[in-house]
């Protein structure tokens, strides 16, 4: 497999949930099976929300990753990443189910279509996630790695600062 | 016919016969789904007069037509019927959560239980298979303990439970059942009968499709009511939350303390939906499809009940509160843990304990027969309570049968201070100076509620004189009434319904575009109309008449006392024969309340007729008897 320039990356774009503001609505899981499949069915969404706790909610989607684990893992072929935007791209006459993939990914991210009995990730949307536009508590983003780490440097640096910026009547 | 799965599933308890019956088009257009569908099935299949713990008095779920589906609120609910404990008329509750989506999902617009299992058991539904399973292993256990059991055994973590916990298995009269360990079909005891049928939990796994008629429609109507969720309809959900309440009806001298013998509780700033916020609420969480979220998580931060965490809302926190005179957050926050971990309906715990605290206070229980010192105020006591309670230990055996129960047990005129409706604790509004709500309370057919009618709401916007019974407020009632019974058996959130800014043409359109049923806004609001009165023709059938439509006993004798604006106001006879008077001719009854045979006929109801025509016979009715 040929490695994935690594300035095509930073580029690619992935559904990222805060769980800070994720209510475990499922929402996504809603709008991602009506979207690609034409009904309502948590089991064919590419997203899938989890509530460990009350207290914790997130919801997962593909991480695309690079090296993928689960391209790696195939043992036939079936799945290919994009150079272009990291998707994970399935070839449906290659896949067979035998879900390697599955076991491969850390992230869960990756299911077996419960009727065609091939794997289904998602392909964000071709760059327009449903998701992230339904997701009622903005909850979910598109984003890169880098605007990834940038949110979360603001977030503690509102955080850090609260308290001074108040003091001033600054508005963040 | 598309948003319902089209199939009912009956379960024999008894005999471990299992099978599915096809819903009919007919009952679904007329009856829609959650208790308008639940009631019609348990009329259907229940015989009149059957006690409610026996094995022939049948407990049914159901789904709403939307459940499933990515309408907001609409795909998660269900509700629960059967006949109550408590009132031994029609019992009805609802919850949502993500367990209604799970059954939709299964396949099933509903489940009947019939009979009772020889061993205690739980009813596995995984789509098309359905079992009756072991749960000799889970009695004894919380509803929180027998989900993760559940899922464990199973080894699937998205199995959604419901369950009952040790307040249902030993028939306590206010058991409840729990869906997700926090949402409870709360009210009028379904718990205790789910307890009767040995029935521990239903355990639930769908993948079936939902498929709706009108994607594109539903969409635009999806869009819609995400804008309306996040403005001001729900602010208050959104927001502080039901507590609220605490401060609003504080101020108006209309919440109810020390078991309705004060309606201003000192001490209010400590227990407030803002104090509350501020220091306790942790996260606000979600119900599956929902846009709006409300489930506010609270955390003891600290003090002996530090780690506490739960959902909380006015009503439970109102009524192991300042109906018990406790202005400690904590306890109360501890209290409703307790009762989700029971398994007991928060609200009427809360007046439970009020109602003994009263007898205690009024020397018609001492020291001894308490177990305990029960002045209102005492938080432990209130605590150690609802434990006694939930488990029927001791004083709490007598006191497990309902406070109308027990005080009829009781005697010495204990009745006076059980503050309860139909046999149905009361809820968090002094209707003594709220008279359109009194008037809600006091012809609900699930007894005392505020979330059939919502009555309070002309009230306490000032809408009306809400110290004066007056005619007009039966038309008042009778409109939320029909409105009410349409959201529960549609099946969405009651904290959503500012977003229906167009009322029924709003709930009517995400009907059609799920169901694909061209139904018309108008007929929407006659099956409101038929719910009520079959909710009504249930407690008639049942022996239930006008003297049931009364009001506890303080709310009709004793005045507001508090100084401020509720003082002195109070319901009296002659007031409440006005209010139901008026009511009775809105709905189109007779004098005693019982509906006509032109109205049974109108509603479509026909095959009903049979349970007032000899009650209207005796009457001598002015009816016409035959066509």
């Amino acid at each position: 497999m040929a490695a994935v320039p690594k300035a095509e990356a930073a580029k690619w774009k992935l559904v990222s949930c805060d769980p800070e503001k994720c209510t475990g609505c499922a929402v996504c899981e809603y709008i991602c099976s009506l979207e690609k499949e034409n009904v309502f069915s948590a089991q064919k969404s590419r997203i899938r929300t989890m509530r460990l706790h009350p207290l914790i909610n997130i919801s997962i989607a593909c991480r695309l990753c690079s090296p993928a684990p689960c391209v790696t893992a195939c043992p036939r072929d079936a799945l290919k990443q994009s150079e272009q935007t990291g998707v994970i791209m399935i070839d449906d006459e290659k896949c067979d189910g035998c879900s390697w993939c599955i076991e491969a990914c850390d992230y869960g991210a990756i299911t077996l279509h419960p009727e065609k009995k091939v794997v289904r990730i998602c392909d964000t949307c071709e760059g327009d996630p449903e998701c992230v536009k339904w997701c009622p508590e903005e909850a979910l983003d598109f984003v890169t790695r880098d605007i990834m780490s940038q949110k979360a440097r603001l977030a503690v640096s509102k955080k850090l600062f609260k308290e001074a910026m108040e003091a001033k009547g600054i508005q963040p | 016919m598309l948003g319902y799965a089209g199939r009912i599933l009956h379960v024999d308890l008894t005999s471990g016969k299992i099978w599915n019956e096809p819903l009919k088009e007919e009952l679904a257009k007329k009856y829609i789904g959650g208790i308008g569908l639940g009631m019609r099935l348990y009329l259907n299949y229940s015989k009149p007069g059957v006690d409610p713990f026996s094995p022939e008095n049948p407990l049914i779920v159901a789904t709403g037509p939307l459940s499933g589906s990515m309408v907001p609120t609409g795909g998660n609910g269900h509700a629960f019927v059967s006949k109550s404990p408590q009132s031994f008329g029609v019992g009805e509750a609802k919850a949502h959560g993500h367990w209604g989506t799970e059954l939709k999902r299964a396949g099933y617009d509903a489940i009947i239980f019939y009979g009772k299992a020889e061993k205690p058991v739980y009813l596995w539904v995984d789509d098309d298979s359905v079992q009756l399973m072991d749960a000799k292993y889970l009695w004894g256990k919380s509803p929180q303990e027998t989900e993760d059991a559940i899922k464990k055994e199973l080894k699937d973590f998205y199995i959604r439970v419901a369950s009952i916990g040790v307040a249902g298995e030993k028939l306590v009269r206010i058991a409840c059942i729990i869906n997700e360990k926090t949402r409870a079909c709360g009210r009028t005891g379904l718990g205790a009968v789910m307890g009767s049928k040995n029935l521990k939990a239903i355990a639930l796994r769908g993948s079936k499709d939902i498929t709706v008629a009108n994607k594109d429609r539903l969409l635009e109507l999806v869009k819609t009511q995400h804008e309306r969720m996040k403005g001001p309809a729900t602010r208050k959900y959104r927001t502080l939350g039901t507590p609220e309440n605490v401060l609003v009806l504080n101020a108006l001298g209309a919440m109810p303390t020390n078991n309705f013998t004060s309606a201003v509780f000192h001490g209010a700033d400590k227990i407030s939906g803002e104090y509350l916020n501020e220091r306790f609420v942790a996260k606000i969480i979600a119900c599956s499809s929902c846009a709006m979220r409300c489930e506010h998580i609270a955390v003891v931060p600290e003090g002996p009940y530090k780690g506490t965490t739960t959902r909380i809302e006015y009503e439970p926190l109102w009524a192991m509160g300042p109906n018990c005179g406790v202005g400690n957050l904590d306890a109360i926050l501890k209290g409703m843990d307790l009762s989700n971990y029971y398994g007991v309906d928060a609200i009427s715990i809360g007046l439970i304990v009020s109602f003994a605290m009263d007898l205690y206070k009024n020397g018609l229980v001492n020291k001894e027969t308490a177990g305990m010192d029960l002045n209102f105020g005492n938080h432990e006591a209130m605590l150690e309570m609802i434990k006694r309670v939930s488990t029927r230990e001791d004083f709490g055996d007598v006191l497990a049968e309902g406070v109308k129960l027990a005080a009829e047990k009781i005697g010495r005129g204990a009745d006076k201070y059980a503050v309860h409706i139909k046999g149905v604790e009361m809820t968090g509004y002094d209707i003594r100076g709220l008279k359109t709500a009194a008037l809600g309370y006091a012809v609900s057919f699930r007894g005392a509620d505020h979330n059939r009618h919502g009555a309070y709401g002309p009230d306490v916007a000032g809408k009306v004189n809400r110290f004066k019974a007056e005619k007009g407020r039966g038309k008042l009632v009778k409109e939320t009434e029909d409105l009410y019974a349409i959201i529960d058996s549609i099946i969405v959130c009651k904290f959503s319904r500012g977003t229906y800014v167009k009322g029924y043409q709003d709930l009517v359109a995400l009907y059609n575009a799920v169901t694909g049923i061209e139904m018309s806004p108008e007929e929407l609001q006659k099956a409101g109309e038929r719910i009520n009165n079959l909710g009504r023709l249930i407690n008639i059938r049942e022996g239930l008449t006008r003297k049931d439509d009364t009001l506890p006993w303080k709310v009709m004798h004793v005045p507001i006392p508090d100084e401020g604006p509720s003082k002195g106001s109070f319901v009296s006879q002659e007031e409440l024969d006005l209010l139901l008077d008026d009511y009775y001719e809105v709905r189109g009854w007779n004098k005693e309340g019982i509906p006509t045979i032109e109205k049974v006929k109108e509603l479509g109801m026909e095959d009903l007729a049979y349970i007032v025509e000899d009650k209207l016979e005796s009457r001598k009715m002015p009816t016409k008897m035959e066509e």
